[in-house]
């Protein structure tokens, strides 16, 4: 009992999604330190060998809804689904992807069980916490750990009095790591019918258009980042374009230059876009906010290239260049192809 | 019977516009060095209530706002856009609310302007970023709920077609009324002030902005009670204290750290060619690039 649910989105090809295996790697871990299990909840039909596959990441217990009924997600099926099961088997957390589906779902689940959710948090640590005012200590929490306020600051959000704690995180925030090959849970076959009722599927899905992803920025080894300095710049995000086409990378944006329309959403990293780890990461008019450094700090090197010699970016930069992005990106591109003839 | 549309909006700290003197000294949020303004979305979502109503017959567009007393300053730009009317909901027991709190605040004042047929909000507001409030109003009011709708494709007096954004693509879908819809950046913008609408509304108050400028609106608002912007306590809405602000809000701020960079040693180069050329051997031989 009290263990530690994942909701397991499915993809359109009927597989677990990325986001949800990398959340439970993160909750082998935080259950190995509380010494609880950790439980899949799937919702819709997944073929069976991605459903097996599960087990490797740790995973003790599969709730299984298996129905054609549940795919395409609908938040209302999901819903009465995720609400009845975690009444039953009292988790005391339960993780989301902070994707389109997990930032519809967890809120209203939230909601209905009056209990705390924190909208994507960058880590998650177990803690105590004492109320000296109510003289309590609370022992192991969940640390929802998250960017706020702009940015600014860096905000541990804990919810004491309720059960359970939930969260949303987003997809490459926490790594997705096999736990054992060998590791075998069992999957626990919900009768459907006992959890949804068919008012629940009072919206009708009329026309569905879902696109392969054109653009994947999160494994790629090189990534030539533009920030809203680039707009500045003459042929800005062309010179970008440029250097990531000859170093065999990709273009990578903030969320003030996606804002501004430079670049599209999918090449946004940071803490409401992508989390990267590439083995070299190239920021060119990137102030470095700690919202975008959330989801590039850990790149194994780090290139600034920025006006103003006190962007906070230049901190975690292995190199700083001081100078105009519009003359050294070229200056870059001339000297890698004349070094690599 | 009119057609009810209630849309929900949130004065927000312009956080695209941080300034470098956003933070206080001691680390805390200096809210007074940021502008405060109409958070986006929820411009968006005024905006698809707009267009129903100048799409169906006998339509009433209320936006509800739920802060501190200036934020009629929004009711009164949503007025001027085409909006009927709007309400404050306003008491010192909501201050602190987290998205639970603030959820079933916004909820009771609904349920007291009643027989509701749309809510309609944006997506997420720019200073948290959560987009649960959203979900958990719906969840609340047990309506169903669209989220990040883009485009009204069809709408008559008993169900709504939306076109949804979603991360790779798009779906249509049909809901009867009431439902709630969240409104995505991705909509129409919202349309401008209109002239006659600004003159009209111009003198439009709550009783607490009177009050501290100091102006009697007893008479005003005899000869033209459309001037007066409801304010709403907590009695008014009938809500349990124990579920508004900090007391109702079951997540809790353990710790603020302000941000601190462990510096790197970085290597320090200019834009001359000779640094740049020797970077790029540097990275060659590293085999980062190659």
């Amino acid at each position: 009992m009290n263990n530690i649910f994942v909701y397991c989105e499915i993809t359109e090809e009927k597989t677990v999604a990325d986001v949800s295996m990398e959340l439970l790697s993160k909750a082998r871990k935080l259950a190995d330190e509380l010494k609880v299990k950790v439980e899949a909840m799937v919702v819709g039909q997944v073929d069976e060998k991605p459903l097996q596959e599960l087990f490797a990441y740790g995973v003790d217990c599969i709730n299984y809804a298996d129905d054609t009924r549940l795919f395409p997600y609908q938040t209302l099926p999901h819903f009465a689904i995720v609400t009845k099961l975690i009444k039953e088997k009292q988790p005391q957390i339960v993780l989301f992807g902070a994707t389109s589906v997990g930032r519809d779902l967890a809120p209203r689940v939230a909601s209905y069980l009056r209990c705390g959710l924190t909208a994507d948090c960058t880590s998650l640590e177990i803690g105590d916490h004492e109320d000296k005012k109510a003289g309590v200590v609370y022992r192991n929490l969940l640390y929802q750990i998250r960017p706020a306020f702009g940015g600014n600051i860096i905000a541990t959000i804990i919810n004491p009095e309720t059960k359970p704690q939930m969260a949303t995180v987003r997809e490459g925030v926490m790594k997705k790591e096999l736990y054992n090959t060998e590791y075998k849970g069992e999957i626990n076959k919900l009768n459907v019918a006992n959890y949804v009722s068919d008012n629940d599927f009072c919206i009708q899905i009329l026309e569905r258009e879902i696109e392969q992803q054109k653009i994947n920025i999160k494994g790629a080894q090189i990534i030539v980042c533009g920030g809203y300095g680039m707009a500045s710049v003459k042929d800005g995000f062309k010179l970008i374009y440029q250097l990531a086409e000859v170093l065999g990378g990709e273009v990578g944006a903030t969320r003030a230059a996606v804002d501004a329309g430079l670049a599209e959403h999918e090449r946004q990293v940071g803490q409401t876009g992508v989390t990267v780890r590439p083995k070299l990461y190239i920021a060119c008019g990137v102030s470095g906010a700690v919202q975008h450094r959330a989801g590039m700090a850990e790149s194994s090197k780090i290139i600034s290239i920025n006006t103003d010699i006190a962007a906070p970016i230049n901190a975690i930069s292995d190199y700083t260049i001081t100078g105009d992005a519009g003359e050294i990106l070229p200056k870059l591109i001339a000297h890698y192809k004349s070094n690599t003839k | 019977m009119s057609f009810r549309i209630v849309v929900l909006a949130k004065q927000v700290p312009d956080t695209r516009n941080v300034g470098k003197d956003a933070m206080k000294e001691d680390g805390t949020v200096n809210r007074a060095a940021l502008p405060a303004i109409f958070n986006p979305e929820d411009l968006n979502a005024l905006e698809m209530a707009l267009e129903i109503k100048d799409r169906l017959e006998d339509v009433i567009v209320s936006v509800i706002t739920m802060g501190p007393s200036r934020a009629a300053e929004i009711i009164r730009d949503s007025i001027y856009r085409g909006a009927d009317n709007g309400i404050v909901v306003s008491d010192r027991k909501v201050a602190g609310s987290d998205t639970l709190a603030t959820s079933y605040t916004i909820s009771q004042a609904i349920k007291k302007l009643g027989n509701v047929d749309l809510v309609l909000c944006g997506r997420q507001a720019i200073d948290g970023d959560t987009a649960q409030v959203g979900p958990q109003v719906a969840e609340k009011l047990n309506m169903p709920q669209i989220t990040y709708a883009e485009e009204v494709v069809a709408v008559n007096e008993t169900a709504i077609q939306i076109k949804r954004r979603l991360e790779r693509g798009i779906e249509v879908v049909e809901s009867k009324f009431p439902c709630l819809i969240t409104v995505h950046g991705s909509a129409n913008p919202c349309r401008f002030p209109h002239a006659k609408r600004v003159m009209k509304y111009k003198y439009a108050i709550s009783a607490s902005e009177a009050a501290e400028i100091g102006i009697d609106t007893a008479k005003l608002w005899q000869q033209k009670p459309y001037l007066k912007i409801e304010e709403w306590n907590a009695a008014d809405i009938q809500a349990e204290d124990s579920r508004l602000g900090l007391t109702g809000s079951p997540t809790k701020v353990k710790k603020i750290e302000n941000v601190v960079l462990t510096a790197k040693e970085s290597v320090k180069l200019s834009a001359s060619d000779e640094d740049l050329d020797g970077l790029i051997k540097e990275l060659i031989t590293a085999h980062i690039i190659g």
